[in-house]
C-alpha cells in the first residue's frame, strides 16, 4: 500500500493557508498539529518537515511534540478505525476480552492498521458512556454493552 | 413566543447520544408535527442526567415523568401515549429493582434521592446551547453581583469563607490560590480552566461542559475579577468534540450578549476566553505541565515554585481551577459562603461528582455532599453490585489513587479521609469491583496506565513505573517469587519520595493500597500459582464437567480457536494446550458445565 | 441581541426569560402544586379545550399565580361535557369540571385555585386512576 500518494500538494496547499490566519506562530504548534492531522489523516515525517519549516523550529521539536501526545499518529489509520475504550470502567466489564476478540478478527494489535488498508485499531482512554461499558467505536458509530461473541458480526459490517 | 405546556427533555450527553438519543429527539418532533402539537410541545436537548446506566434518558414534565432506556422506536408511543392522552408508557418507567416497582418520579427514586446537585444543578434541565435557559435559572447574576458590589478582596474572602478546595484532585482551598494570584503585580494575567479531564473513568468536567458550558464561562469570568485578569483560557481535550462545541456557542453567545468581551455589563471590566486544545496526556492535569502544552511544548511539569500563580502562562500569573470547581463558584455567589459550608464535612465542604462505574447496578454521574459513605453510595445510590455478586472493593481517585475494601464502607468521603485510606478524591472516578476482579490485574492495569503516559522526564517515574508494571506482569503471569513482593514495596517507597511531579509522587498508590488490603491475593499468585478471582489467563483453565455436560456443541461452535471437540450428545473436551482463554465456551455453556479453576 | 449594559438589565432580562424554565423547575416540585388537566382528545379540542387550557395559562400568569401547573390529558370519557378539566390540590381528591368556558375557568381560577372554594359545575366523577 502506498501511503505517500495521500500527501498531495492540495492538502499541503491547505495546511499552508491556515498557517497564515494565525499572525503569531509562538505557542501555537499543537493547534497547526491538529490541523494537520486533520488533514493528512496523520502526521508523516514529511508533513512534521514541512510544519517545522513553516513554524520555524527546529524538525526536532515537532517530533518531540507529536510523539508525547497520543492523539496525534504517525501512521495512517485505516479506512475503518476500530476504536476501544481502555478506560477503567470499560476494563472491569470485560474490554480485555473484547480486545482480544476484535485483535483474532482483524490480525492485528492496537495501533496497527491492516495490510489491505481495511482496519485499524485504536486503544482509547475514556469515551465517557461507561453505562453502556464495555464500549467500541467504529469510525463514529458506538456499541456498547459488548461481549466478545458480537464482535465478528460488528467487525462483518464493515468488510 | 410559542405557548409550551409541555417539555420533553432528552439526555444530550455523550453516553446518551451513543445511544441514539439524537434520533429519539428527531422522531419524538416529527410524531409532534403528525399530531399537530408541535407548537404546545418542547423538545429540548439536555445535559447529562446522570442516569447513564439506563440511558437513554427522556424526562417529560410538567408531570415530571422520567423514562429510561428509550429507544428511537419508542418515540412515536410516547407522543401517542404520554402527550396526547396523558397516560404514562409503563414499559418504559424506571423498576425498582428492589421492590420490582415503575417508579414514575425521578425524585422518588433510590439513585437521585440522596444526591445534591450543586456543580450539575443544570444539568439534566437547561438547554446548554441556549443562554436564556441560563439566565433564567440566575445565571450571570453572580457575575453581576460581583461586578457591582464587591471589591476583589470581598469577593476573595467569599471564597476562602465557602471551603470551596479544587476539585482536580489536589484539593488545595480556592480561595488561597486567587488570593496568590491576586497578591503578584503584572501587566497581564490569566485564569486558566483545566478541562483536560485525563483520568480513565472519570467523566463529570466534560458532562458539566456539555450541560451546562455557561456556568464555566461565567466563573472564569468572576476569577478574572478576583485576580485582576482579562483573559481565559480553556484547556480543553481535542477528544470531547461535543464539549467544544457547546462552550464555543457559549462563549460566542456570552460575548453577543455583552456578558463576555469589553466593558462587562457597563462595569468597565474586560474579559474574554479562547479554547486550546490538548492533545492526549494524562500529565497536562499537572497545572505547570498543563502550561507548557499551551504554550506548543511537551507536556513537562517543572518543579514548583515558582507557582503558576507567580509565573504561570508565558511567566505570568495565572490561576488555574479545574471545570467542576469553576462550576460551584457562580452558587457560591449567589447564595452565600454560609450555606456553601454548611454543606459537607468538617474539612471538605460542598459536594463532590463521582463517575460511578464498573460492576454496579446504577452507572452514572452523581453529586452527593462530602461526607456520604461509600455504603450510601454504592448501596442507595448505586443500587449494590451487579449480578447478585459479592462486593470487593471500590477505586478512587483513578490511577493516582487506591482502592477500599469492604471495611471502609462506612467511611465519610471526603479529602482527608481518603488519603488516611490510602487513596484520594482524585476528579472522581469511582469504580467498583466485585469478586470476580482480580486486585493484582487491577493493579497492573493502572501501572501500565501511568507507565505509557508518563513524560519521561524524571528517572523515577519514567523508569520506576516501568519496572512496577513488569514486576506486576511477572506474578500475574504465575512467574513471581516472594522477592517480588519486597521489590514492589521498595521501588514504590522511592518512587513516591523522588519523582518530580504529582503524576509520579502518586503512580505507586494502586500498587501500595492493593498489596494492603488484598496481601492474601498476591500471595495466592505466587505461591500457589492461582488467581483467586479467576482473571489471570495463565493461572487458569477452561473445563468441562463430565456430569453436567450434554454434548450439546454450543461450546465447541463458539470456540474462537476450535480447539474444543467431542460428537453431538457426548461429553466435550479442551485442548488446554490450543486454548487462548477467552471464556466464551463458559459464557455460551446453558448447563454450567464448563468452570475456570 | 443587543449588548445588555448593566447589571439591572440583565435582571430584566431575567424576569423575560424566567418562563422558560418555570415549567421544569415546578416539574421538580410537582407533588406540592395544584395540578389541572385539560381532557384533550379529538372531542375535546373540537369543543375548544386547547382554547380553555391557553386561556387558563395566560390567565394564571397574568394572576400572578404561580403553583399550578396545567398539562393535557386523554379523553377522560365524560364526552357530554366537554371540555372537561380535572383540578387537583395536594392532599385533596380531584374533581372534574365540565362545560368549561372562559368565564368558568376564570371563576374556577378565582375561587378554585385561589381560594380554595369549589364553584358550580361539577360533574360526578365516574372514574378512578391508577397510577
Amino acid at each position: 500500500m502506498s501511503v505517500k500518494t495521500d500527501l498531495t500538494e492540495t492538502k499541503f496547499n491547505e495546511l499552508e493557508a491556515y498557517m497564515e490566519t494565525i499572525p503569531v506562530k509562538k505557542g501555537e504548534l499543537i493547534r497547526v498539529l491538529h490541523k494537520a492531522q486533520g488533514i493528512f489523516g496523520y502526521l508523516p515525517e514529511e508533513v512534521q518537515k514541512y510544519v517545522a519549516k513553516k513554524m520555524n523550529v527546529s524538525t526536532a521539536k515537532v517530533f518531540g511534540v507529536v510523539s508525547f501526545y497520543s492523539y496525534f499518529t504517525m501512521k495512517p489509520k485505516g479506512e475503518h478505525d476500530i476504536a476501544i475504550c481502555l478506560g477503567t470502567a470499560c476494563y472491569v466489564r470485560g474490554a480485555e476480552k473484547i480486545l482480544d476478540a476484535i485483535k483474532r478478527e482483524t490480525g492485528i494489535e492496537v495501533g496497527e492498521t491492516s495490510a489491505d488498508g481495511k482496519f485499524s485499531i485504536t486503544g482509547l482512554r475514556c469515551v465517557g458512556a461507561c453505562g453502556l461499558a464495555p464500549v467500541v467505536m467504529v469510525n463514529d458509530k458506538v456499541y456498547g454493552r459488548l461481549t466478545a461473541d458480537m464482535i465478528k458480526g460488528i467487525i462483518d459490517n464493515y468488510r | 413566543m410559542a405557548n409550551y405546556n409541555t417539555h420533553v427533555l432528552v439526555c444530550g450527553g455523550t453516553g446518551c447520544i451513543s445511544a441514539e438519543s439524537d434520533l429519539i429527539i428527531e422522531n419524538i418532533e416529527k410524531q409532534l408535527v403528525e399530531e399537530g402539537m408541535a407548537d404546545s410541545v418542547q423538545v429540548l436537548k439536555t445535559g447529562c442526567f446522570g442516569f447513564c446506566e439506563k440511558g437513554p434518558i427522556v424526562k417529560i414534565l410538567p408531570d415530571n415523568t422520567f423514562y429510561v432506556q428509550v429507544t428511537p422506536d419508542d418515540a412515536t408511543e410516547l407522543v401517542k401515549e404520554h402527550i396526547v392522552k396523558g397516560r404514562k408508557v409503563e414499559r418504559l418507567l424506571f423498576t425498582d429493582p428492589e421492590t420490582k416497582e415503575k417508579v414514575s418520579d425521578s425524585k422518588n427514586m433510590d439513585f437521585y434521592k440522596k444526591q445534591l446537585r450543586i456543580a450539575l444543578r443544570n444539568c439534566g434541565i437547561i438547554d446548554p446551547d441556549k443562554i436564556e435557559d441560563y439566565i433564567a435559572r440566575d445565571g450571570y447574576s453572580a457575575l453581576g453581583k460581583v461586578l457591582t458590589e464587591m471589591t476583589q478582596d470581598e469577593l476573595i474572602d467569599i471564597m476562602k469563607a465557602s471551603g470551596l478546595r479544587g476539585r482536580g484532585g489536589g484539593g488545595f482551598p480556592t480561595g488561597l490560590k486567587w488570593n496568590f494570584a491576586k497578591g503578584y503585580a503584572s501587566d497581564q494575567k490569566y485564569v486558566i480552566c483545566n478541562a483536560d479531564e485525563g483520568d480513565p473513568g472519570a467523566f463529570m468536567d466534560r458532562s458539566i461542559l456539555e450541560g451546562d458550558p455557561h456556568s464555566i464561562v461565567e466563573a472564569m469570568a468572576i476569577n478574572g475579577y478576583a485576580i485582576g485578569a482579562t483573559i481565559g483560557k480553556v484547556y480543553i481535550r481535542a477528544e470531547y468534540p461535543l464539549a467544544i462545541k457547546r462552550l464555543e456557542k457559549a462563549i460566542d453567545d456570552a460575548r453577543e450578549y455583552g456578558l463576555l468581551g469589553e466593558d462587562i455589563m457597563g462595569t468597565g471590566f474586560n474579559f474574554d476566553i479562547d479554547l486550546t486544545y490538548g492533545a492526549g496526556a494524562f500529565v497536562c492535569g499537572e497545572e505547570t505541565a498543563l502550561i507548557h502544552s499551551m504554550e506548543g511544548e511537551r507536556g513537562e511539569p517543572t518543579t514548583k515554585p515558582p507557582f503558576p500563580a507567580e509565573s504561570g502562562y508565558w511567566g505570568k500569573p495565572t490561576n488555574v481551577n479545574n471545570v467542576e470547581t469553576f462550576a460551584n463558584v457562580p452558587v457560591i455567589i449567589l447564595k452565600g459562603a454560609d450555606w456553601f459550608a454548611s454543606i459537607g464535612s468538617e474539612k471538605s465542604k460542598g459536594t463532590k461528582v463521582f463517575a460511578l462505574a464498573g460492576k454496579i447496578n446504577n452507572v452514572g454521574l452523581i453529586e452527593v455532599p462530602m461526607g456520604t459513605t461509600l455504603r450510601e453510595v454504592i448501596y442507595d445510590i448505586g443500587g449494590g453490585i451487579k449480578d447478585g455478586k459479592k462486593f470487593k472493593s471500590v477505586q478512587t481517585g483513578g490511577p493516582s489513587g487506591g482502592c477500599l475494601t469492604a471495611k471502609d464502607l462506612d467511611t465519610p468521603i471526603d479529602y482527608d479521609n481518603l488519603i488516611a485510606k490510602g487513596s484520594m478524591m482524585g476528579s472522581g472516578g469511582m469504580i467498583v469491583m466485585d469478586e470476580d476482579d482480580c486486585m493484582v490485574s487491577v493493579a497492573k492495569f493502572y501501572l501500565q496506565f501511568t507507565e505509557e503516559e508518563s513524560c519521561g522526564k524524571c528517572t523515577p517515574c519514567r523508569v520506576g513505573t516501568k519496572r512496577l508494571s513488569e514486576l506486576l506482569e511477572l506474578i500475574t503471569e504465575g512467574k513471581g517469587e516472594m522477592k517480588h513482593l519486597d521489590e514492589l514495596k521498595h521501588l514504590s517507597r522511592v518512587i513516591k519520595d523522588t519523582a518530580l511531579c504529582g503524576l509520579g509522587q502518586t503512580a505507586p498508590n494502586p500498587v501500595l493500597s492493593t498489596m494492603e488490603a488484598f496481601a492474601d491475593e498476591y500471595l495466592a499468585h505466587i505461591k500457589d500459582g492461582k488467581c483467586p478471582a479467576g482473571q489471570c489467563k495463565n493461572l487458569l483453565e477452561y473445563k468441562v464437567l463430565e456430569d453436567k455436560c450434554i454434548g450439546c456443541t454450543a461450546c465447541a461452535r463458539v470456540c474462537p480457536v476450535n480447539c474444543i471437540s467431542g460428537e453431538v450428545k457426548k461429553l466435550h473436551v479442551i485442548d488446554q494446550s490450543a486454548c487462548i482463554k477467552c471464556g466464551a465456551c463458559m459464557d455460551k455453556c446453558k448447563f454450567d458445565a464448563i468452570i475456570k479453576q | 441581541m443587543a449588548k445588555i449594559k448593566s447589571f439591572a438589565e440583565l435582571k430584566k432580562i431575567k424576569e423575560q426569560v424566567q418562563t422558560r424554565v418555570e415549567l421544569r423547575e415546578k416539574g421538580e416540585n410537582i407533588n406540592d402544586l395544584i395540578q389541572i388537566k385539560v381532557a384533550m382528545a379529538t372531542c375535546g379540542i373540537a369543543s375548544g379545550a386547547r382554547e380553555i387550557m391557553n386561556y387558563m395559562i395566560d390567565e394564571l400568569a397574568s394572576e400572578g399565580v404561580d403553583n399550578v401547573v396545567i398539562t393535557q390529558t386523554g379523553c377522560m370519557g365524560y364526552c357530554y361535557a366537554e371540555p372537561t378539566i380535572e383540578v387537583t390540590i395536594p392532599g385533596k381528591e380531584s374533581v372534574i369540571y365540565g362545560d368549561v368556558t372562559e368565564a368558568k375557568a376564570l371563576e374556577i381560577i378565582q375561587k378554585h385555585i385561589v381560594n380554595g372554594e369549589m364553584v358550580d359545575g361539577i360533574i360526578p366523577a365516574t372514574h378512578k386512576t391508577i397510577e
